[in-house]
């Protein structure tokens, strides 16, 4: 069964050729190409409708100064919000957050969600209940884990963070105005460390048992166990979980507008909530278009890159 | 134990193997037990101390000692119901609209992906994945700017086309991963019956792709459920779904603990319990087929 999900185009490819090659051998290529694309061409017209058709009218808007509360105002500018847009103080800061904030979130998120899967990975009563609390952080509605965040966790007065904190002498911390960024990350690392949990969780469980008891034998440690054979086994799962996390949490929305609105001023803004303020407090469509070019420019560069990583781990085998 | 047996999924083979990890005595066991169950209730402690609020009275729910004994009400919920009600029913149509408007889409294109595979397969495979790394601040202003211009602002149609968009490149991909692992021998043997396209679809592909299907909708299900940034942009308040209701406690900075506990409570509600009965179909969707 697994083998099957190896090298997928390829022999399905030659069995479907093999299937006709007897009976419609005559029939034209072509005609042959359009059936076999037919299924695939809803969902990829939609796809492309859309997704791309709007990414083209960005482009377009990006060249025009073009804002909604001064009517007739829109007119071509070529590359002016291009530069409006690099010489932006608050934008460098947003992209500089945008940073923090998704290597922070999956950085701690995927070492705190190595270590609970390891500890899963062991027979424990409860174990099943465990893992079903642990995952349900991720379960939650992100809006809403936001807005707990924000009331009853960080409250500076009622919250449970500063009464936990009280009697280490922390008790009176304002979190959302003090360390706005580093909420957000507690936040979303919340959120997302199950995620991380549970696609390492299935690595750790398809590990191949009997090398793990082999060395045991051999009188292995377990601390050299990890490292010489977990660890090795486990670079596809974590490569993996770092990518998908990366590609959701640079987006993230739900948690600054929740929680901070990119306050206090725009120190906690990223670049999804700038532009959201650009384009709909500013109502500046030309410059919000140009930053969205920017951003998407900027995540063609990271993702040519991470889309070989997952291409890769995709289509190899779990060997 | 008996918690173990009583959990939706079914831990099978790890039970078995997990022999060399046990070697180091009961001692240190026991201390990664403990361990394990401390982080499992601190992750769990917001969610537990959310549902608690939800059934405080706000004079409860404000006080500097927190409260964990006092007498429950049901006011909360019941409040939080009357209003919220319009806003689910939103959520409920787009969730369920989109979701079957993405399998409709994502079941034929994942076999042309797949079974009979049209020829640039990877680079529509790859074309799908690119969709999803958009940022989708990229594409808000230009669709804020053309549904106004058509006049479809506030339109629960709009969320369910975008909400389809959102969700098809993973579908196609988990889609994908489920028919691939239709033994290929099965295929040519129904061929072989002389099986035609409709029958291999209602013999063979459905049956053995059902629980694939279902996780597939599943994932839709939650991220549709749970989507903000569109319903928070292109939505008034016609067809303005859950998680915009929400955005009403973070205006008001008055004492409402108890009730926007209450309200999270029920917006979360729909997705984690159908989150913890799919546990296992979880992992096969957050990781878009690549995990089994």
């Amino acid at each position: 069964m697994t083998a099957t999900a190896e090298a997928p185009a390829a022999r399905g490819s030659s069995a479907a050729t093999q299937q006709q090659s007897g009976s419609d051998k005559k029939q034209s290529a072509s005609r042959e190409g359009w059936v076999r694309r037919a299924p695939l061409l809803p969902a990829l017209i939609f796809a492309i409708i859309v997704t791309q058709v709007p990414f083209l009218f960005t482009l377009y808007y990006s060249l025009q100064s073009w804002n909604l509360v001064r009517p007739g105002s829109r007119s071509f500018v070529g590359f002016d919000n291009y530069i409006a847009v690099f010489g932006d103080r608050v934008f460098r800061e947003a992209a500089l957050n945008t940073i923090l904030i998704t290597g922070g979130c999956v950085l701690i998120s995927l070492l705190i969600g190595l270590g609970l899967a390891l500890l899963l990975d062991r027979p424990f009563p409860g174990r099943g209940l465990a893992r079903t609390l642990l995952i349900t952080p991720f379960l939650v509605m992100p809006v809403a884990g936001a807005l707990l965040w924000k009331t009853t966790m960080f409250d500076p007065t009622f919250g449970i963070v500063n009464f936990v904190l009280g009697p280490f002498g922390g008790g009176d911390i304002d979190w959302l105005s003090t360390y706005p960024l580093a909420a957000i990350i507690i936040a979303l690392v919340w959120q997302w460390t199950p995620f991380m949990m549970l696609l390492l969780l299935a690595g750790l469980q398809s590990q191949d048992r009997s090398s793990l008891e082999a060395a045991a034998v051999d009188g292995a440690g377990p601390f050299q166990m990890f490292v010489s054979i977990t660890l090795p086994h486990m670079r596809r799962y974590i490569e993996l979980s770092v990518l998908l996390g990366a590609i959701y949490i640079v987006n993230t929305f739900d948690h600054i507008y929740m929680m901070t609105s990119g306050g206090p001023g725009t120190a906690s803004a990223n670049l999804p909530f700038y532009i959201y303020q650009r384009a709909f407090l500013g109502f500046d469509i030309g410059e919000a278009a140009a930053m969205g070019v920017v951003v998407v420019v900027g995540t063609i560069i990271v993702a040519t890159f991470a889309l070989r990583v997952i291409f890769k781990s995709f289509t190899q085998e779990t060997s | 134990m008996s918690t173990q047996t009583s959990t939706p999924s079914k831990e099978t083979t790890s039970d078995v193997g997990a022999a060399p990890k046990r070697s180091r005595g009961p001692t240190s066991g026991t201390a990664l037990t403990v361990l394990t169950w401390f982080l499992a209730l601190t992750f769990f402690f917001p969610i537990f101390w959310m549902v608690v609020t939800g059934f405080k009275n706000e004079s409860d729910a404000y006080t500097e000692t927190p409260k964990l004994f006092f007498a429950p009400t049901l006011s909360q919920f019941n409040n939080v119901l009357d209003k919220a009600a319009p806003f689910a029913v939103n959520s409920l149509v787009a969730t369920t609209a989109s979701t079957i408007l993405v399998v409709l889409l994502a079941v034929p294109a994942a076999y042309a992906l797949s079974i009979r595979p049209v020829k640039k397969t990877q680079d529509v495979l790859f074309f799908f994945i690119s969709t999803k790394m958009l940022p989708l601040v990229a594409v808000i202003v230009p669709l804020y700017v053309i549904i106004g211009q058509i006049g479809a602002l506030d339109n629960i149609w709009v969320m369910i086309v975008l909400y389809t968009a959102m969700n098809l490149p993973i579908a196609v991909w988990m889609m994908r991963s489920f028919l691939l692992e239709i033994p290929g021998e099965v295929l040519e043997a129904a061929a072989m019956d002389g099986a035609g396209l409709a029958k291999m679809w209602r013999h063979v592909m459905i049956p053995m792709t059902a629980p694939g299907i279902a996780a597939t909708a599943l994932i839709c299900v939650i991220f549709a459920w749970n989507e903000f940034f569109f319903a928070v942009n292109l939505t008034a308040s016609a067809s303005s779904t859950v998680p915009v209701y929400l955005v009403g406690f973070i205006a008001s900075q008055g004492l409402y603990f108890a009730q926007l506990s209450a309200a999270a409570t029920l917006a979360s509600l729909p997705v984690v319990i159908a989150g913890w009965i799919a546990q296992k179909q979880l992992v096969r969707g957050l990781s878009m087929g690549a995990i089994k």
